[in-house]
């Protein structure tokens, strides 16, 4: 693990989805005006005839997606996230989810990242109203490595894919020879006293927070859980199993995200004990990315504190 | 380009008319005004003008049609089970469980349709993305998309007719339904459209004003978009009546989305033609 080094994974999305248009000239890219902030650009420049920009209007830009789509194109429309799940919501619901075609959508500026930017543009409710439309799947990679293998798995896999990016550096967890599958999690360590499960850029805090427990004595097993839908049963299952004390940790509301989903499972099992730690259904506001998470108590120091709490 | 007369058109269009009305009849539910509005543009696109092969409904070089009113898809439930799209005893199940024919348009069940509708304001954003792919993929494929004029109140539209301005979009065929009723009231009452024929100008179609119920008027306008080398997108204002064909339902708001009892059922069947 360099966790020294900082890339937005944003960055991983921008260099993988050339590499994926050179490959296969059925990948497109339909862009919503935000194509230099969601790092589009060099496709754009490099695949010209695989990409289009329908200008600030998602709503077009998702249609556009399925009429691509449904010729045998598989495009990644790309916006932020508050955008590219609320503005176009319905269209996803109706031409791409309910019709079940193979269009994904990538969106930058993923939970509290676009920190400076203030709440209007802090997508904080994505996943959770993506999670409840039948047929799609919802994932955010924790790093840059991440982002670039989980965006080959979306294109290779059919059908409606949600990825979410950050638009700040997030530390690098991963190296090129990580497998990531979609709908699988990632144990990135054992541990016997806790499980703590994280999604995006809060992964690191997990691990971070996993460092600081192990300092006084406590085991906590680690997991990505890059994609809440669909869910992996089996892994929370397991958790629930062989410890039965999980805190979730996302940068997303703590309302229907990773938390919520991970209660689910734990609710009708009957077992074990959930913590949740995410954002507390409130709004954001332009401040450092670090004070906003603070806010809400996504930090190492809470997550410690909730862990060494659910031990007496 | 199919070969039939203008005579054939108009009685098919009456067919469809009483298949539709049918099909409403024994669902007890749908939504008849605006599926009759739309008759003599159906019939025109699916008996004349579409190259298209109901043997291969997914045949990739078929021209496309997308019913971005979609509540009015009996009439275009019609015209595919006419054509054997599927068998005709689907028609019989409108709006039933299990139903290849579901309320609104669903192209994963019912042979023919090539997107799903239902939601307004969406179908024509699908139609620029078909009409871009087959300019990209040197394709002669057209793409035809009814729209309806209470629709035209939806933003998504207005984004996608200056898509198709933008990428050029000559294969793309726009029919505006206009018989000048949506739910709740007339057009003008609700949000008058004003002059959309001097709009879609403006937005950088080429334009044509007719009345879309009349099939010649509709034969000519399409004989002049064959003949066309505009390089534009093609917007036909069909100026229509709603529930055409059935005195009782023409012009009436009423008969939007309800179904004929049994008394209304035989009044409309004779008043189309039927026995």
């Amino acid at each position: 693990m360099n966790t020294e080094q900082r890339i937005a994974t944003r960055v991983g999305f921008g260099e993988e989805i050339v590499a994926l248009g050179k490959e296969n000239k059925d990948i497109y890219v339909v862009d919503i005006d935000i194509g230099k902030s969601c790092k589009t650009q060099e496709f754009r420049k490099e695949l010209p005839m695989q990409h289009l920009n329908v200008g600030i209007a998602e709503q077009n830009g998702a249609g556009v997606a399925a009429g691509l789509a449904t010729t045998g194109k598989i495009p990644f429309v790309v916006t932020y996230a508050v955008f590219g799940s609320l503005r176009m919501a319905e269209q996803i619901r109706q031409e791409i989810c309910y019709t079940n075609l193979n269009v994904k959508i990538a969106c930058s500026h993923g939970g509290l990242t676009p920190a400076n930017d203030g709440a209007s543009h802090q997508g904080i409710e994505d996943m959770g109203v993506l999670r409840t439309i039948p047929n799609m799947r919802v994932v955010m990679p924790a790093d840059y490595y991440a982002a670039k293998a989980l965006v080959r798995q979306a294109a290779e896999i059919y059908g409606p894919v949600y990825l979410r990016f950050t638009r700040d550096a997030v530390p690098v967890i991963y190296d090129e020879n990580q497998k990531f599958e979609i709908g699988k999690a990632i144990q990135i360590q054992d541990g016997s006293d806790v499980a703590l499960i994280a999604n995006g850029d809060t992964v690191i805090l997990a691990i971070r927070a996993a460092e600081e427990l192990a300092k006084e004595g406590i085991s906590a097993r680690v997991i990505d859980m890059h994609t809440i839908k669909p869910l992996d049963v089996d892994c929370v299952k397991a958790c629930i199993d062989d410890i039965g004390k999980i805190i979730t940790v996302e940068d997303h509301n703590i309302i229907n995200g990773l938390g919520s989903a991970v209660c689910e499972v734990a609710a009708e099992s009957g077992k074990g004990i959930v913590k949740r730690i995410g954002i507390r259904d409130q709004f954001g506001e332009s401040a450092p990315y670090e004070r906003l998470l603070a806010k809400n108590g996504i930090t190492v120091e809470n997550i410690v504190e909730t862990a060494k709490a659910l031990q007496k | 380009m199919k070969d039939i007369s203008i005579g054939e058109l108009k009685d098919r269009a009456q067919d469809l008319r009483r298949k539709a009305l049918t099909m409403i009849y024994e669902a007890q539910s749908g939504h008849p005004g605006g599926a009759f509005s739309a008759a003599e543009i159906v019939t025109y696109l699916y008996f004349k003008e579409m190259n298209i092969d109901p043997k291969n409904p997914e045949w990739p070089d078929r021209d496309r049609f997308i019913l971005s009113k979609g509540h009015a898809c009996p009439i275009q439930y019609a015209a595919l089970g006419t054509l054997g799209y599927f068998p005709e005893e689907e028609m019989h199940k409108l709006r039933k469980e299990g139903s290849m024919l579901q309320g609104h348009p669903n192209m994963r069940k019912c042979p023919g349709i090539d997107i799903s509708t239902g939601s307004l304001g969406q179908g024509l954003s699908v139609g620029v993305g078909m009409a871009v792919a087959g300019k990209r993929d040197g394709k002669k494929y057209r793409v035809y998309v009814v729209i309806g004029d209470g629709e035209l109140d939806e933003g998504e539209l207005w984004e996608g007719f200056m898509a198709a301005n933008a990428w050029g979009l000559d294969n793309l065929v726009v029919i505006l339904d206009d018989n000048g009723l949506q739910l709740d009231g007339t057009t003008d009452e609700i949000i008058p459209h004003l002059d959309v024929v001097k709009k879609m100008d403006a937005f950088g179609f080429e334009t044509y004003d007719i009345d879309g119920n009349d099939m010649e008027q509709v034969v000519d306008a399409f004989g002049k978009i064959n003949a066309s080398s505009s390089g534009k997108p093609k917007f036909i204002d069909a100026r229509t009546v709603k529930g055409k064909g059935v005195s009782y339902m023409e012009n009436q708001l009423g008969w939007h989305g309800k179904a004929p009892n049994d008394e209304e059922y035989e009044i409309a069947m004779k008043e189309l033609g039927g026995r």
